[in-house]
């Protein structure tokens, strides 16, 4: 079957449509053999954090994941920094007509990958296939399910001066990544995509932590439209220190030569964590002895709580304000 | 090369030079009782000025004027609303350089014309749209040409590959300015008076260190070629100020390891052989005589200008003020449009939307003085 192409018939529920889903989706998402009904039934307690994402991302494969990987690890990251312990989550997937089956199981495994190397179980999905020309590829829906557990406690509201600003490594690294894998730079790197689920570092980090006040990805728009939207949601204005920021020499250099700035691209193994400034050595230690976390930096502070502005301070001494992202023109990154 | 862009961004040694170039800015206002008055010529200098703050940094010590080196924002709207016009057929692809899409014209951008569904695309090269006009045979590729000496080599680059390639589907809209021109505009009509010019690196590399003579023999101004960095900036400053103190009049070019004497002889060489001198509209200027390159008549069939016939009315009169910003006659916050009505998001003079462009330089990066 994987030299085989999606044709519009693996989407009109019949027998091809049935193939397609035993031999590709039920075998990596480890199915036991239990009657497959119209939903999953599972059980929850407590207070529930709901996610949904799309992923249209070009290339569908690109160095550091594919499509597969960033649908389930952004969507669980979406959970994780609400507070949550991401539990289970579903994929819609759209097909073009056409599209090589042995690229889809390829995607399909590092879904099922990447889910258990998070924890969470993979419940429900469908599948549409559309005619060629009205996609390109694939896109992927999930919708991520987590539970409230009480060893997270995030509290934006007590937010305040001389809070800490806290990245948890790199930034930049996918949007570049992307930028470059699409080949139409002519630029080469060896940037890889941070693409990774992040609910067990920012576990280690935040359990049993009292001071945690936020957590956000800064996904598309980088870290600096993130850092924005908090600003103005909460009135709080942080300063940032560019000398502190991380940033991979290449991706800088990429940068450069691109006009694009860092703060406003792309990451998706990315957390930021504000926090008290007590507990700013903690979380940062937590961080830095993980994987994922070990180019944790604190970046900046809470300066005070009235305007709802984003500052930098640059190496010259000066003091600029940022704002969301405008007038770029990034490609699909997600 | 990485390490050299940490190296030229170091921020002790930026620390160092702007003490440096503070202390000798101070000597100059003590003897000629004001600041001394740069114009930076370039887009990219006005930027990284901005990004860095060294414009901020600076403002008691030097006065910083930016100059009209933004391709984008010197484009005359009626190249966009020509282009518009052009993407109107179905069977032709437009593409240009990315920031290009978003420049208002009359009736909309490019963007808005392909959210209308007109074939319009992003290339990062000149030569892509030449690889574009390859892989579309049944259908017109034309690529819309603007830029400084920077870019001119490269259009010219695609052009001959056209050329080479027998490509009859392929054409270019060139509307390119020269930096001399321009120069000797804003130093004979003396709207605003500077000290010394910045000159930019990545121009003279390919015209050479010595083109910039008619600056010192026909209007006695020194300049100074440097790069982007902010070292690099900084030694330019404190270049500019010295010669000053020491009533020198000189071009010094601290770009040595990539600017020659006499440029890239075989960029200038292509460049001739595709384009010749021609007059050129600028945005808010009007037209200057000899002031851009357009292609050769033997090379017509590649120039769309001549391949189409297109007819667009006059543009619309905006009171976007980019042509006074981009001669250095006022800053974005003087013009009653700036970031009320026109902001990156909502544009309404090429100022704004450019990478390179005084007012989204203002916008981007030197606002929260403005918001206090």
């Amino acid at each position: 079957m994987n030299d085989q192409r999606i044709t519009m018939a693996h989407g009109d529920g019949g027998e091809q449509a049935h193939q397609l889903i035993e031999e590709v989706f039920l075998k990596a998402f480890g199915y036991n053999g239990e009657p497959l009904m119209d939903a999953a039934c599972v059980k929850v307690t407590d207070r529930i954090a709901v996610s949904t994402d799309s992923f249209v991302i070009k290339p569908i494969f690109f160095p550091g994941g594919n499509i597969g990987k960033i649908a389930v690890a952004g969507t669980v990251n979406d959970i994780a920094v609400s507070g949550a312990v991401p539990m289970y989550i579903t994929a819609g997937f759209i097909l073009e007509e056409g599209f090589l089956i042995r690229d889809l199981v390829s995607i399909v495994e590092s879904m099922a990958e990447e889910a258990k190397k998070a924890g969470v179980r993979l419940i429900s999905g469908d599948t549409k296939v559309v005619e060629r020309g009205s996609a390109d590829g694939m896109f992927i829906n999930t919708t991520g399910i987590g539970i409230y557990q009480n060893e997270i406690q995030i509290h934006p509201e007590a937010m305040q001066e001389g809070d800490s600003i806290i990245i948890s490594g790199t930034i930049g690294d996918h949007g570049v990544t992307i930028l470059t894998a699409r080949g139409e730079l002519g630029l080469i790197s060896d940037v890889q995509s941070d693409c990774a689920s992040l609910n067990h570092l920012i576990r280690e980090a935040c359990e049993g932590q009292s001071g945690i006040r936020i957590m956000r990805d800064p996904t598309r728009g980088g870290l600096a439209t993130t850092l924005v939207e908090i600003c103005e949601d909460f009135k709080v204005t942080m300063e940032l220190d560019q000398t502190a920021l991380p940033v991979r020499q290449d991706v800088r250099g990429a940068c450069d030569m691109l006009g694009f700035d860092p703060l406003y691209m792309a990451n998706e193994g990315k957390v930021i964590i504000i926090t008290a400034k007590e507990s700013e050595e903690y979380v940062l230690k937590a961080l830095q002895s993980h994987e994922l976390g070990k180019n944790a930096k604190v970046i900046g502070s809470i300066t005070s709580k009235d305007r709802g502005q984003l500052l930098l301070k640059t190496p010259m001494g000066t003091t600029r304000r940022l704002g969301r992202m405008a007038g770029m023109h990034l490609p699909r990154i997600c | 090369m990485l390490n050299l862009i940490e190296e030229f961004s170091n921020p002790e040694l930026s620390q160092k030079l702007l003490a440096q170039v503070k202390n000798l800015a101070d000597q100059y206002i003590q003897k000629h009782g004001r600041k001394p008055v740069f114009m930076e010529v370039c887009g990219s200098h006005t930027m990284a000025l901005a990004r860095t703050g060294i414009k901020q940094v600076l403002r008691d010590h030097v006065k910083l004027i930016s100059g009209p080196g933004c391709p984008v924002c010197v484009t005359d709207q009626l190249f966009i609303d020509s282009m518009i016009e052009l993407a109107q057929d179905s069977n032709r692809i437009i593409c240009t350089f990315g920031d290009m899409i978003r420049v208002p014209g009359s009736n909309g951008s490019l963007m808005d014309a392909k959210a209308e569904g007109k074939d319009i695309r992003v290339v990062y090269s000149p030569s892509d749209s030449v690889k574009l006009a390859e892989e579309n045979p049944d259908r017109e590729v034309v690529f819309l040409g603007i830029g400084f000496e920077t870019t001119i080599p490269l259009l010219a680059v695609a052009l001959k590959q056209a050329q080479d390639k027998n490509l009859t589907n392929y054409s270019m809209w060139v509307t390119t300015k020269l930096v001399e021109p321009i120069v000797r505009v804003l130093l004979e009509e003396k709207e605003v008076e500077f000290d010394g010019l910045l000159l930019p690196g990545h121009v003279s590399i390919v015209l050479g260190k010595d083109q910039y003579s008619y600056l010192t023999d026909d209007y006695g101004m020194p300049g100074v070629i440097c790069g982007f960095y902010p070292t690099e900036v900084l030694i330019g400053i404190y270049k500019l100020i010295e010669m000053l103190l020491e009533d020198r009049v000189g071009i010094e070019n601290q770009h040595p390891r990539l600017v020659t004497d006499s440029g890239n002889r075989n960029a200038q060489n292509l460049m001739n052989q595709f384009l010749e001198l021609c007059d050129e509209g600028w945005r808010g200027m009007g037209m200057i005589p000899k002031s851009g390159m357009d292609i050769r008549e033997e090379y017509a069939h590649l120039n769309a200008k001549k391949k189409f016939s297109i007819q667009v009315p006059e543009p619309r009169k905006t009171k976007c003020r980019c042509g006074d910003i981009i001669r250095g006659v006022i800053t974005p916050e003087e013009c009653p449009l700036y970031a009320k009505a026109c902001t990156p998001l909502h544009p309404i003079g090429p100022c704004m939307v450019s990478g390179e462009g005084t007012c989204a330089a203002h916008y981007q990066y030197m606002r929260e003085e403005l918001n206090g």
